[in-house]
């Protein structure tokens, strides 16, 4: 488990990299690798622009790889307004920071195999990602 | 195109990476954007930006992108350095703005991402 604090914009993007080493080190299928680091890496920065602080836990089967990442945020009012690429809520300072353009979220799904998004406004925002580590099984 | 032939080209300091000057390129794409660069960028690539914050850094990192160019002299902090050092992360800084470091970069047959 790995803890993220909101608005710490100088350590953004370290638990994903984190994760990506892991990753890395147990051998898994390069492109699975960098999936998985692109799709935490944009859930990790939506905590630290928009919660107060959240957890990513990684878990890993010989089947799947299992991100989850939990926030304590203000939610997401319309999930799937957030999902459209563009849509943004993002801050001047978010942006100046090269990120809030609203491409997350669908970088996030175009990413996992599978991705689900729960939320509930004023308590937080709770995210499911998978990747198939024999893809070839899954069709 | 190696590393260093782009460092020529665009007159360019090499901050960091001199190691990796001759390692083979074959493609190049730019942004201030770093969401544009996770939702568009592909392993590999040279990338040139005008955002030298640390998550330029940890952005390239992500994508492995094999090297970043910042243009219109902008530089990494020490931070910055550092993350790129421990991830092999060459960085170059040139003068030029954008667009003419990636025109000259396209003139000299590094292709685009589009162009794969």
């Amino acid at each position: 488990m790995f803890h993220i604090k909101g608005a710490d914009f100088g350590k953004a993007g370290c638990v994903s990299l984190e994760i990506k080493d892991i990753l890395h080190d147990l051998g898994v299928d390069l492109s699975i690798v960098r999936r998985a680091a692109i799709a935490a890496y944009e859930a990790e920065m939506n905590v630290v622009m928009y919660a107060d602080k959240g957890e990513m836990i990684l878990r890993l089967n010989p089947d799947i790889i299992r991100i989850t990442i939990e926030d304590m945020g203000p939610g997401i009012k319309d999930i799937e307004l957030a999902m459209q690429e563009g849509y943004s809520t993002a801050t001047d300072q978010m942006r100046e920071m090269g990120f809030g353009a609203g491409m997350g979220l669908p970088n996030i799904k175009k990413n996992a195999d599978l991705f689900k998004l729960k939320s509930r406004v004023g308590q937080g925002t709770s995210y499911d990602i998978v990747f198939h580590l024999n893809p070839k099984e899954q069709t | 195109m190696t590393l260093r032939e782009v460092a020529d080209l665009l007159n360019a300091e090499v901050i960091s990476g001199k190691d990796y000057l001759d390692e083979d390129l074959e493609f190049a794409g730019a942004s201030d954007l770093m969401s544009d660069v996770l939702a568009f960028g592909r392993p590999g690539i040279i990338l040139l930006t005008g955002l030298s914050n640390t998550q330029s850094v940890r952005t390239a990192d992500i994508i492995e992108a094999r090297a970043i160019v910042y243009v219109r002299g902008r530089k990494p902090s020490q931070e910055g350095i550092e993350l790129a050092e421990k991830s092999r992360m060459p960085i170059l800084s040139t003068e030029f703005l954008m667009y003419k470091a990636c025109g000259l970069l396209y003139g000299r047959g590094l292709r685009a991402i589009g162009d794969l």
